[in-house]
């Protein structure tokens, strides 16, 4: 395993920041009397990739897909159950809390609902405050000059500091979570359906604050979102989730120009899109996603797949190379 | 189709009055129609009162809310002349309303099919045997393919998308000449969402229904509605046949509503944004109530608030940009 200074080194335009290997996460249903587990939720099952530094990697999918779940397992704020997760090089699978303290300091989190979020006793000062408390030795001065330049990075006020969440509307709010993230100078950033909960014209000056700060700090951004078009805008990747399994990951271009998966194009064609005048071919996929604690058998797709074949319900398809590092989990592409 | 208007709202007024005095004017001279066998959409973002709209329709605001003003007339009658008993017949009978979170608008300790029944038996008087025969034959028709089993089911035994069948399964059962749907497909995924909407759109045509969507996603929009008109600051500042409004947005919020949203077959660096936020229902700025975050104020606007004009017969802006002088 190299360490942190070896790894600066050899830094290239193309060095992974991020790796995830066949990482699963299973929950216990529990029942009967003695509260025996009878059976497992797998969130995810199976789910490897990489990121780039300085890259955007989305992943959508539909609720129940474990998108979440995956993203909290990179920040270890859920434990794995099997698989490995690599961060700039190292193992941190299974580091204990001190041991990870460190690292937390490199990649950070904003979530979808910026009024359960934020602390509603503390003043904004005192929220982005917190980080730099915990995490560097600044002194009170420097911190309060901080906060004073993260507030205007994100476009609101210095004056805004003495505040409190409720004196801000949604998208101010999602503003000050990322300021909070953005404190101690991550490298890494996870957003989990951060602009979801924002009306659009809201969204468009969010995202677009967010691509800024990309730029300015260098981050890599893993975007979690159920909205292929916000995905489509941000990302430089794209990865499909079902069922807690990648069906289908590819460069932004590949994925919404080409789709392979069936999953990838009905979802395409599921998005109610503004141009009136396109002739569309609509796939509309016939019933529910399947529970996750019963997933079908073979390719978890195939109950609602309009290509299934036989093979589907007895293998479960692998994601192969097709090339340009388009990758695809779907029997209709084997050889 | 009959294209008899079934719903004619003018000049309608809900203000809120807070406890400082304040009033919030959530609904301020909202007019709209709505055709049988037409779908109007009412878009806005949160705050835009479109919701409001939809409640004083069916006369649901309660205090510290009251529709001060207008004319809400469905099928010929003025529903603000009516006492509240001759309003309870009408609501979900004449007219039927779909929410957006089917488990909190279906009662949990209930079957699927007691809902529907209860609609029939109160509206229809029908026995509880016809009743029960006719719910089977509704769920059926929203597509549940095992619908006598279904019947008897409990809301939390079905999916978010089959909630919502069933909730149009009881909005559709006494066959109303106007559906009210106000966000019906948010809390939905893309392929659900889907469904559903295509649902409504044949419920609507086998019905010869008016059906008024309420919605803040354009894309939605776009594929279902026929004329849209566009909210902001409880007032229509925009009304026109779709294709018009996407093709040729008039009002600057119209516009910069299609700018800021991406798309997935569009290439866009950066996304266009409107300025500022959505300014409370109390406190709306004199003159135009999007001013301050118009890229093309001008002095006037911020004097006085532009009335709704015709631009031809079909379409209608709130705007000095397009006006003679």
């Amino acid at each position: 395993m190299a360490t942190v200074d070896e790894k600066q080194v050899v830094q290239t335009d193309q060095e992974t920041i991020v790796k995830v290997e066949d990482l699963k996460k299973y929950f216990p249903i529990k029942g009967g009397i003695l509260k025996r587990t009878i059976g497992h939720v797998k969130a995810v099952d199976g789910v490897t990739f990489d990121i780039k530094k300085g890259e955007t990697l989305g992943i959508v999918g539909e609720s129940g897909s474990g998108k979440s779940t995956l993203g909290r397992m990179i920040l270890r704020l859920l434990e794995p159950t099997e698989g490995k997760i690599l961060f700039q090089e190292n193992d941190i699978t299974h580091l204990k809390n001190h041991k990870m303290r460190p690292i937390r300091k490199d990649m950070q989190i904003i979530f979808q609902d910026p009024f359960a979020s934020l602390n509603t006793k503390m003043s904004v000062e005192q929220l982005i405050e917190e980080p730099l408390l915990i995490q560097t030795n600044m002194t009170k001065k420097e911190r309060k000059e901080k906060v004073k330049e993260l507030l205007e990075k994100v476009g609101l006020r210095a004056s805004d500091r003495l505040k409190y969440p409720h004196e801000f509307s949604g998208g101010q709010r999602q503003r000050i979570s990322i300021a909070r993230a953005l404190a101690i100078n991550p490298k890494f950033v996870i957003a989990d359906e951060a602009v979801s909960a924002l009306d659009v014209s809201i969204q468009a000056q969010v995202l677009n604050l967010m691509s800024d700060l990309q730029e300015d700090f260098g981050l890599t951004y893993l975007f979690i979102s159920h909205d292929l078009s916000v995905v489509k805008h941000i990302s430089d990747r794209v990865g499909v989730m079902y069922l807690g399994r990648l069906a289908e990951i590819a460069p932004k271009k590949d994925i919404y120009e080409n789709p392979l998966h069936p999953y990838t194009q009905a979802l395409l064609s599921s998005i109610p899109d503004t141009d009136v005048d396109r002739e569309r071919e609509t796939v509309h996929l016939e019933g529910d996603l399947p529970s996750p604690s019963n997933p079908p058998s073979g390719c978890a797709f195939r109950t609602r797949c309009p290509m299934a074949h036989e093979r589907c319900a007895v293998d479960r398809p692998e994601l192969q190379h097709m090339g340009e590092g388009h990758y695809v989990a779907c029997h209709l592409y084997d050889e | 189709m009959t294209n008899e208007t079934v719903l004619d709202v003018k000049d309608l007024k809900t203000y809120f009055y807070l406890d400082d005095n304040q009033v919030a004017k959530a609904v301020d001279d909202v007019d709209l129609t709505v055709r049988a066998g037409e779908t109007v959409a009412l878009v806005g973002e949160s705050g835009s009162g479109k919701s409001i709209t939809s409640l004083s329709i069916m006369q649901l605001i309660n205090k510290p809310g009251k529709i001060v003003n207008g004319e809400i007339s469905l099928l010929g009658r003025n529903l603000l002349e009516l006492t509240d008993k001759q309003m309870t017949k009408v609501r979900g009978n004449d007219v039927a309303m779909i929410f957006q979170e089917p488990m909190t608008a279906l009662n949990p300790v209930y079957t699927v099919g007691n809902q529907i029944m209860e609609v029939l038996r109160k509206h229809k008087n029908m026995s509880k045997k016809q009743a029960r025969q006719r719910a089977i034959d509704l769920l059926k028709l929203v597509g549940f393919p095992r619908a006598e089993e279904t019947v008897n089911e409990y809301p939390h035994q079905l999916s978010g998308g089959m909630r919502q069948r069933a909730m149009i399964a009881i909005a559709i059962s006494c066959d109303p000449k106007l559906l009210i749907a106000d966000e019906p497909t948010t809390a939905l995924d893309v392929t659900i969402q889907a469904q559903i909407l295509d649902l409504m759109s044949e419920m609507k045509d086998r019905l010869d229904m008016g059906l008024l969507l309420i919605t803040h996603d354009l894309g939605v929009v776009a594929e279902y509605a026929d004329r849209v008109l566009v909210m902001y600051g409880g007032q229509i500042v925009e009304q026109a046949p779709k294709r018009h409004l996407f093709k040729d947005p008039k009002h600057p919020y119209t516009e910069g509503l299609l700018e800021s949203l991406p798309s997935v077959h569009k290439e866009e660096e950066r996304l266009g944004t409107i300025k500022g936020t959505v300014p409370p229902a109390h406190k709306f700025p004199k003159g135009c109530r999007f001013s301050s975050r118009c890229p093309h104020a001008m002095e006037k606007c911020f004097e006085t608030n532009p009335e709704l004009m015709d631009l031809d017969h079909e379409r209608a802006v709130r705007c000095y940009l397009y006006t003679e002088d």
